[in-house]
């Protein structure tokens, strides 16, 4: 005989009791995982959607503005190109994406048009010092979900949602989608720009923004044709909201003092308060279930310690110290909820990834650290709602193992 | 060994006081043998519990090897109810989820025996009170007579020197009944005190020493007549 024992044997005596509580526990808990990993997914979700509303941070000249940036840059303001290189390279956490910009101006068919350098991805990602290193050795996507497929392969046009490409040639364009009405341009026809034949990759979908006017050419090119070596106009950086309200603009502007770092604080704004909202619609409703799982377990608790008075007597007068009583009910709320916690994670988790698809219409993955969060709560609030209940046990007169006195 | 000195018990019930016990003055010498007689609510019962630590008195102090109980706290109260005192209930108050050895380990755990030597002693229990082909059985598979024979191998678990019993007979047929004062006579030939409180005039005289409480006070103090008859 031990603790341990006294504790499952009464648990199994009164099956029916247990299986109701259990249940109760269970359903909390299920409840609570499966809104947690939903949330999780459907705030990445957004943050997705977040990232296609543009860059949310600038490196800029330290004389330009934001109104510059957004009048198609064309100041004669520049940075060292050397900059993309050093962010790449840094341990900044939260740069999705990064896009060093060279604007210069170029007159095609008597109307002026903002030719735009842009330097693909996998260029300044080579140029890392060595393989794993810098800022895209561990991306965090800013909501990405790795499915485990294979990626797809890239279509220029995602420049627009990404503010990046992966690869561009020296000899390639892309025109944004103002500039291909106004001159009659399709994909695959070619173009001469200041002299050089470009083909044109890809016809930009309208975006409504300055984007729309601009015509896209590889960064070194556009340097040399406009005499300008290794120098940007600006860098936008697309960052994750998350780890910009942690201060990933003050981390870029300590990694480049000499430029100007802004936010465009209404995106990040934006981000960060859908983020914020969601986040907190979920603690709330996990407060509510905890809330009122709780009240649920220390009702049942006190019954429990009612209907055991008799024998919670008997073991005093037997010389059970207040400390054993305290210590049978706390175990059998923690049994329970350590239980609960186990089978919550696992149905929460199935009902998230085979429902969650069909209610939030985003793809749900199980998330192993869940499991602690269920474990966590379900031991937590099954303890904090015992507590009292097992005090008054421990408590009671041993008196009420005689029938009459 | 066991002593109470002007002890009172009060309580206030629908505002209005009760006395439970009326300065008693009760000295129970080592291997005595005592039953508590009188009608319902006479106090025999307060009186039990008193004797084992387990209903503080108003005023008066309760003794137990020149030890007052009501100084010491609750767990220390039951520290020393683990260490000296067995009780017997009317309702047997074993516990219903355990088996009868189980029931009979339970003052070992409590003691801090080991399990294999907690599972050995029970067994012996039982079996010294005839219930060693029961050992698996669970108090609603026994009879009335044999859950009290149960109750008995546990109170004797920790070898108590005090034995206090509350109507150990009341809920048994004659025979059982015997057979449980039987019981209560050898633990007493083995030095064991007893204090059993009890309903039964027959079962009273088998005790050594009978005592008598009115509303709340102990009226007669006398030598039971198996006692006289023996002097």
């Amino acid at each position: 005989m031990n603790l341990q024992e006294l504790v499952w044997r009464e648990l199994f005596e009164r099956k029916s009791q247990m299986i109701t509580i259990f249940v109760g526990i269970l359903l909390g808990i299920t409840t609570v995982i499966a809104i947690k990993n939903i949330t999780y997914y459907s705030e990445m979700a957004v943050a997705r959607e977040m990232d296609s509303l543009g860059a949310n941070v600038l490196v800029l000249p330290k004389s330009v503005t934001l109104e510059d940036y957004y009048s198609a840059d064309m100041h004669n303001e520049t940075i060292p190109e050397e900059y993309a290189l050093r962010l790449t390279m840094s341990s900044l956490a939260g740069v999705d994406n990064l896009s060093p910009k060279l604007c210069v101006p170029v007159e095609l068919e008597g109307r002026e048009f903002t030719l735009t350098g842009i330097l693909p991805k996998s260029e300044f990602q080579a140029k890392a010092a060595w393989g794993g290193a810098g800022i895209f050795s561990r991306p965090i996507g800013c909501g990405a979900i790795d499915m485990g497929a294979p990626a797809e392969p890239e279509d220029k046009k995602t420049l627009v949602r990404n503010r990046v490409i992966d690869d561009l040639e020296a000899d390639q364009t892309l025109i944004g989608a103002d500039t291909a009405a106004a001159l009659g341009i399709e994909e695959g026809q070619s173009l001469e720009l200041m002299g050089k034949q470009f083909s044109v990759v890809a016809v930009l979908p309208e975006t409504g923004t300055v984007d729309d006017s601009r015509i896209f050419a590889h960064l070194h090119t556009v340097q040399d044709m406009s005499n300008r070596e290794a120098v940007v106009s600006c860098i936008e950086i697309v960052g994750c909201c998350k780890e910009i309200s942690a201060g990933l603009v003050d981390n870029v502007n300590k990694l480049l003092p000499d430029a100007k770092v802004v936010t465009v604080t209404q995106v990040v704004a934006t981000q960060t308060k859908i983020n914020g909202m969601m986040a907190q619609l979920s603690m709330i409703f996990v407060a509510i279930i905890v809330v009122i799982g709780g009240a649920g377990i220390a009702n049942f608790m006190f019954a429990n310690v009612y209907e055991r008075r008799h024998e919670i007597g008997t073991l005093m007068s037997l010389g059970a110290e207040s400390n054993l009583i305290l210590r049978i009910f706390l175990l059998k709320a923690l049994l329970l909820g350590f239980a609960g916690g186990v089978g919550g994670f696992v149905l929460g988790t199935t009902l998230a990834v085979t429902l969650g698809p069909r209610l939030a219409n985003v793809p749900v993955l199980p998330m192993p650290v869940l499991a602690l969060w269920a474990i966590g709560i379900s031991v937590g609030t099954t303890l904090l709602a015992s507590y009292f209940p097992a005090r008054n046990a421990a408590r009671l007169d041993p008196v009420t193992s005689f029938k009459e006195v | 060994m066991l002593s109470m000195q002007n002890v009172t018990k009060t309580y206030e019930m629908h505002r209005q006081k009760v006395v439970a016990l009326d300065d008693a003055t009760l000295e129970i010498p080592e291997g005595d043998f005592v039953s508590l007689i009188g009608p319902s609510g006479s106090g025999k019962s307060s009186l039990l519990v008193m004797l084992g630590g387990m209903l503080s008195p108003t005023s008066g102090r309760v003794m137990l090897n020149d030890q007052s109980m009501y100084d010491l706290d609750a767990d220390g109260r039951a520290r020393m109810r683990k260490a000296n005192i067995g009780f017997v209930f009317q309702t047997f108050n074993l516990i219903p989820y355990l088996s009868a050895q189980e029931n009979v380990q339970v003052p070992l755990y409590l003691s801090g025996t080991a399990a294999a030597e907690q599972r050995e002693r029970a067994a012996e229990l039982l079996q010294r009170v005839g219930l060693g082909d029961r050992l698996d059985h669970k108090p609603n598979e026994l009879s009335v007579g044999q859950q009290q024979r149960v109750a008995l191998a546990r109170m004797l678990a920790n070898d108590p020197a005090v034995i206090l019993a509350d109507e150990p007979t009341g809920n048994l047929d004659p025979e059982t009944s015997e057979q449980v004062i039987g019981y209560f006579e050898e633990f007493n030939r083995e030095g064991r005190t007893i204090v059993m409180v009890t309903h039964s005039p027959a079962a009273a005289e088998r005790a050594k020493r009978v005592l008598k409480l009115r509303d709340g006070k102990i009226i007669d103090d006398r030598a039971s007549l198996q006692q006289a008859d023996a002097a």
